[in-house]
């Protein structure tokens, strides 16, 4: 049986585990039985996806099958680049499966939650499938309301009931530009399956329509600025392995769309469309970091840390448009190699760290950092894999989160040889982008990982947290073993990627497997190479060869004491830095510009009892600017439109009177 | 026979680092002593300093965790790799090609990110004004390095240190206005990261005035010593490093013999003691900047790195 | 052509840009007078060596007039004034230091663009010298533009004529006659705007424009 149809059946069996779970109800076998089908289902998924990837199966086979539309059909095809975000999806799924094992114990209303979860998990797979315009956007919208179920789980908190309003108004505002963007693919003719999309040429401006149109609906599940508002509404108010699958994986299912219609069916690209990807990119990338730097929140600050990580992928995805429009395609192979492999690594560090989260928010009830700390004794083996993903996100050697940026910065050191002015003034910019959403990257995790875990505990939730579960630990450390791996042995993973990238710009970047000492080289050996694995060893190397030198040579005593803090120590807790006293520094440099951030401090005189408030005020400026009047417009307009309920009988004939004349009118002018 | 010679090689400028780190340290401590008319220590205090510190106890705040106990051998081995990996006497180091210019920055940013975290781990409002003045610094001081490092690695044609200091002691290369931008955004970074005047002053422990320091408080003993080291050892990478790409004269080509290599080593020490005296010099002509003062410094350095490499992207002749 | 001289001239053009930013950087007004100094003195580096590069002994001329009146007696008048009309020696800033940097990079990779496009055909030495002093006269102005002290924009107006000195010297060619005519010329200005500034203190008691914005009866 093709593998396609095989991906199909595992797909339909998560679909089918939805009214299972309906009707095993509360009873405490659900949990297990609902988690352990997925779990099952998506490591099939994974390994069918890995087999026609590596190119052990068939690597593209097709599939038509007699649903929906009669005379369309549906449409699957399992070929390189769907294999590829299948086997992303489904890692991701798997690991959420795993962790939901034990983490589902803690869940108050587990019938509002197993029954969605296994439809959102068979809706991913099916897109990513999907080989028709119908099938995809029926797909998307299948996979956009379970999530949205699932954002909903908790509705009596009403900050999730405005989060699902939001994510409900962005997604079906997404789903009706890829409509658009499908209908002008198709052509007049109505060629919807997309092997037909991918014969036709349309025409210069409908291919300007269709990119415009796939960023903004694509973007818009995604996560790109200004279109990234519902984001960290919606991430943080699901449980926490859903705020896991919809930051690591929905994500990267929405850049398979956009991948799949700009590189495969949209044809060659146009000169400009690579800088306004790489624009967005980059603007993407900053600001993404720069909201999460201020968050206090930590779920909500890891979904905006997402829309930095979209940024990078999509300053990848840019660049790679760019050489392949001048024609440059082994240039065009290393950056689409750079923003693939960032899709990769993104899902697996940000998975392992909404994990994290979430095993924090089960064992101590808080989300809020500055209500955290001292986790680290109490919590050790989660401390230590999230320091694990913090060090990977922030993009250190020997991890994984190192490799994918080195390789964009490779790719930006080609991008000299294009010829384009406007680009040659665009890359550098956005080169500096990247190096400051790195760096600023770093900070934010310094912050996460030192406030809620360093220091002391700030309430006493804080202080009587216990470990989490078997599961949940397992999944963050197959995880956190898979950044490490993914970053000591990365030639392996680049030349997975090979046949997917080969596939869209139509070159692959040198073959890894031959490169001695298990380094990878991008472009040629005397230009640049990296070596995980040899940069790993040195390092642990020189640390055992200095804790051994140590230990022979200096004196081995060591006391216990209270801390020395200058002279000052004080037993308060309140007193260690929190989140906003963190960030205060770069909300100081970058905030008073691009948030307006104003601090205030309201003093009481002398002898006045009450103690002093320091408040700071952030404004979104992009709320403000862009969605604040769209929704005034359009409550304007609802509330003049509202008249028309109230109109007595003869006003109602009278419209339809005015309907009718005013038609035979155009009837009469019409030539 | 080669590769135990060429290994030979890196191990010798892994322990040459190591050794001539804390003399440098010493050197810009007493010629700074000398510009302010005092006698100041003599050369080796630094590794008397050292010594002191290993022979003593480390005494932990009691809620320390074995991070905080782990990150100075962390921060050690990151910043020892970071440093064998910069030509010092001879290009062509057997691992040069294991990690680039690139990832000799990330290996440092990842020192400075556990150092950090150190200053975080006790709990006092010490270190977190230390940690959280520290990434303000980096979040701006990264970025310049790194437009620093696409403008020579535009202008060399690789990222390898290696190759570069071989390009750049090649006379194809001339005077050149991206490289003169390049090298003056260096100095403000190599300033900015090793926590010296204007941006932090590494004598001092006063709240107002301390970064580096305010990490650092409490720690003790063996810890402090690794500490200390690995701070000298940044100098001395920074100082190797400007003077690799800046004034590679003088630097021996892989293969040579050993006459030739006891030249470069002259011209290496030679090179670092001008560095030193250079930056004593202008540590006590200027004075400290205040904190906020700092990301305009940094963001010019950023700036002169952003319009070397967009020359160099305009054209090939800057 | 490439080699020494082509080299030295990119240099010295760009070390003047460098300056520039370092004047808009600065935010004391006597480190801003050194500054311009400095960017005087490298003006006469610069024309001094187009001079021997160009074999046009009158451009010599030129360098030793910005160096002796721009680089030495105009500091030092403008220093007395300030001493004598005890100006405020801190410059306020309508934009900070680093928008003023992000807006002066975005004004350095306008001129390249423009200058590189518009003389595509030319001489490279010349097109890029070009695009350099450009890059000057547009930080001269932008440096006039976001600075409120009356000093910084004397100095800013300065900087913007060092610019166009550059431009032509690079443009092979000003005969002297027309460079002595535009060195009196801003002689004669500097004595009007040393004037100026001495009446406005001595009737303001400060040279502040927003403060003279308010006497001329601005609403806002």
């Amino acid at each position: 049986m093709a593998p396609v149809l095989w991906a199909l059946a595992c797909a339909a069996a998560l679909i089918a585990s939805a009214p299972i779970a309906v009707a095993l109800g509360d009873t405490p076998q659900a949990r297990p039985a609902v988690y352990g089908i997925c779990l099952t289902a998506s490591l099939a998924l994974l390994a069918i996806a890995l087999l026609a990837l590596l190119g052990v199966s068939d690597t593209t086979s097709v599939a038509t099958l007699p649903l929906g539309i009669p005379w369309l059909g549906a449409h699957f095809r399992l070929d390189a680049l769907a294999a590829f975000f299948l086997a992303v999806v489904n890692l991701g799924a798997a690991a959420a499966s795993l962790f939901a094992l034990g983490y589902g114990r803690h869940e108050q209303a587990p019938g509002r939650v197993l029954p969605f979860y296994p439809a959102f998990l068979g809706g991913m797979s099916l897109v990513v499938l999907a080989d028709d315009a119908f099938t995809f956007l029926v797909a998307w919208e299948f996979m956009s309301l379970s999530s949205w179920a699932l954002v909903m789980a908790h509705h009596r908190v009403a900050d999730n009931v405005r989060a699902g309003y939001v994510y409900l108004i962005m997604a079906s505002f997404g789903t009706l530009a890829l409509l658009l963007t499908f209908g002008l693919l198709a052509g007049a003719d109505g060629g919807y399956a997309f092997a037909d999309i991918r014969a036709a040429h349309p025409s210069a401006m409908t291919a300007a329509s269709v990119l415009v149109l796939a960023l903004v609906g694509a973007g818009s599940k995604t996560g790109l600025v200004p279109l990234h508002v519902w984001l960290p509404l919606a991430h943080p108010a699901a449980p926490s392995h859903v705020s896991a699958l919809m930051s690591g994986v929905m994500t990267k299912v929405a850049i398979y769309g956009f991948v799949r219609i700009v590189f495969d069916l949209l044809g060659p690209p146009d000169w400009w469309c690579s800088m306004v990807v790489l624009a967005l990119g980059g603007v993407t990338a900053v600001m993404g970091v720069l909201y999460a730097l201020m968050q206090h929140d930590l779920k909500r600050l890891l979904a905006y840390h997402t829309v930095e990580n979209i940024g990078i992928i999509f300053i990848g995805l840019g660049l790679a448009l760019a050489f392949k429009h001048y024609g440059m395609s082994l240039a065009a192979a290393l950056a689409l190699t750079a923003g693939l492999l960032h899709v990769f690594n993104h899902s697996v560090f940000k998975s392992l760290l909404f994990f994290g989260a979430g095993a924090v928010l089960t064992q101590t009830g808080e989300r809020d950092m500055e209500h955290l700390g001292g986790l680290i004794h109490r919590m050790p083996q989660t401390a230590f894999v999230f320091l694990v993903g913090c060090a990977a996100i922030s993009a250190l050697p020997p991890l994984n989160g190192f490799v994918s940026e080195w390789l964009t910065f490779q790719a930006i050191l080609l991008s000299p040889q294009l010829p384009s002015w406007g680009l040659k003034f665009l890359v550098p910019a956005v080169g500096a982008l990247l190096a400051l959403s790195a760096a600023l990257a770093a900070a934010c995790f310094v912050k996460a990982f030192g406030v809620t875990f360093l220091g002391r505990p700030r309430t006493p939730a804080a202080a009587a947290a216990q470990e989490t579960d078997r599961f949940s630990l397992a999944a963050m450390f197959f995880f956190a073993a898979l950044c490490l791996v993914a970053g000591i042995l990365p030639g392996f993973f680049i030349d997975a990627l090979a046949p997917v990238v080969q596939g869209l710009v139509g070159a692959r970047m040198p073959v890894q497997r031959g490169v001695e000492w298990l380094s990878i080289v991008p472009i040629a050996e005397s230009r640049s190479s990296y070596n995980g694995l040899l940069v790993f060893v040195f390092m642990v190397a020189s640390g055992m060869l200095a804790a051994f030198a140590i230990h022979r040579l200096a004196s081995d005593r060591l006391r216990r004491a209270p801390p020395w803090d200058c002279g000052y120590p004080d037993a308060n807790p309140a007193t260690q830095y929190s989140a906003s006293s963190f960030a205060q520094p770069i909300r100081r440099v970058f905030g008073t510009v691009v948030f307006r951030a104003r601090e205030h401090v309201e003093m009481p005189p002398p002898g006045d009892g009450r103690p002093a408030r320091f408040t700071v005020d952030l404004r979104d400026v992009i709320w403000d600017a862009l969605y604040a009047p769209v929704a005034g417009g359009v409550g304007l307009a609802a509330d003049r439109l509202n008249h028309l309920q109230f109109l007595t009988i003869r006003q109602f004939l009278s419209l339809v009177f005015a309907a009718l004349v005013l038609l035979l009118m155009v009837l009469a002018i019409w030539p | 026979m080669a590769v135990i010679v060429d290994l030979a090689v890196q191990g010798v400028q892994m322990l040459l680092v190591l050794l001539l780190a804390p003399l440098l340290t010493g050197l810009v401590r007493k010629v700074k002593a000398r510009l302010l008319l005092r006698q100041g220590p003599s050369l080796i205090q630094p590794y008397r300093d050292l010594a002191r510190l290993m022979r003593k106890e480390v005494v932990l705040a009691e809620n320390a965790s074995w991070l905080f106990r782990v990150i100075p051998y962390l921060i050690f081995a990151a910043t020892w790799v970071a440093a064998s990996l910069v030509p010092t006497v001879r290009t062509g180091l057997m691992f040069s090609w294991s990690a680039d210019l690139i990832a000799i920055i990330a290996l440092l940013g990842s020192a400075r990110f556990f150092l950090a975290l150190a200053g975080l781990d006790v709990g006092t409002s010490f270190g977190g004004i230390g940690s959280s003045r520290e990434v303000m610094i980096a979040s701006l001081a990264e970025p310049a390095m790194i437009m620093i490092v696409f403008t020579v690695a535009l202008i060399a044609g690789s990222t390898q240190l290696s190759t570069m200091a071989a390009f750049l002691v090649s006379s194809e290369v001339g005077l050149r206005v991206s490289l003169g931008l390049a090298l003056i955004a260096l100095i403000m970074v190599a300033i900015a990261e090793n926590a010296r005047i204007p941006v932090d002053n590494p004598a001092t422990h006063l709240e107002l005035t301390m970064v580096h320091e305010a990490m650092v408080l409490e720690y003790s003993g063996r810890h402090l010593a690794l500490i200390d080291l690995t701070a000298s050892l940044k100098l001395l990478l920074y100082v190797s490093l400007i003077a690799c790409i800046f004034t590679p004269w003088g630097l021996v080509p892989a293969g040579a013999g050993a006459g030739t290599l006891a030249v470069g080593l002259t011209a290496y020490v030679a090179k670092l003691a001008v560095g030193g005296v250079l930056l004593a010099v202008f540590e006590t002509s200027i004075a400290k900047m205040r904190v906020f003062r700092v990301p305009e410094f940094l963001g010019a350095a950023l700036m002169l790195g952003l319009l070397a490499t967009l020359l160099l992207f305009v054209s090939r002749s800057f | 052509m490439r080699g020494l001289t082509f080299d030295v001239a990119h240099l010295l053009a760009g070390s003047l840009v460098l300056v520039s930013f370092l004047q808009l950087y600065q935010d004391r007004l006597y480190a801003l007078l050194n500054m311009f100094a400095l960017h005087a003195f490298v003006l006469a580096l610069s024309v001094a060596w187009q001079a021997y590069v160009q074999n046009a002994p009158h451009l010599y001329v030129t360098a030793l007039i910005a160096l002796v009146f721009k680089a030495i007696v105009i500091p030092v008048v403008l220093h007395r004034i300030i001493v004598r009309l005890g100006i405020h020696r801190e410059i306020e800033k309508v934009v900070g230091v680093g928008m003023a940097m992000l807006l002066g990079m975005g004004l350095v990779a306008l001129s390249m663009v423009v200058m590189l496009r518009v003389t595509a055909g030319a001489d490279p030495l010349a097109r890029e010298d070009l695009a350099f002093a450009l890059a000057v006269v547009l930080l001269g102005l932008l440096m006039m533009v976001t600075r409120r002290n009356a000093v910084s924009q004397v100095v800013g107006f300065m900087s913007l004529e060092n610019g166009l000195v550059l431009a032509a010297t690079g443009a092979k060619g000003m005969p002297l006659v027309v460079e002595i005519s535009v060195a009196f010329s801003i002689l004669i200005a500097f004595i009007v705007i040393g004037i100026f500034l001495f009446r406005i203190r001595e009737r303001f008691d400060t040279v502040d424009l927003q403060a003279l914005d308010r006497f001329r009866g601005e609403r806002r």
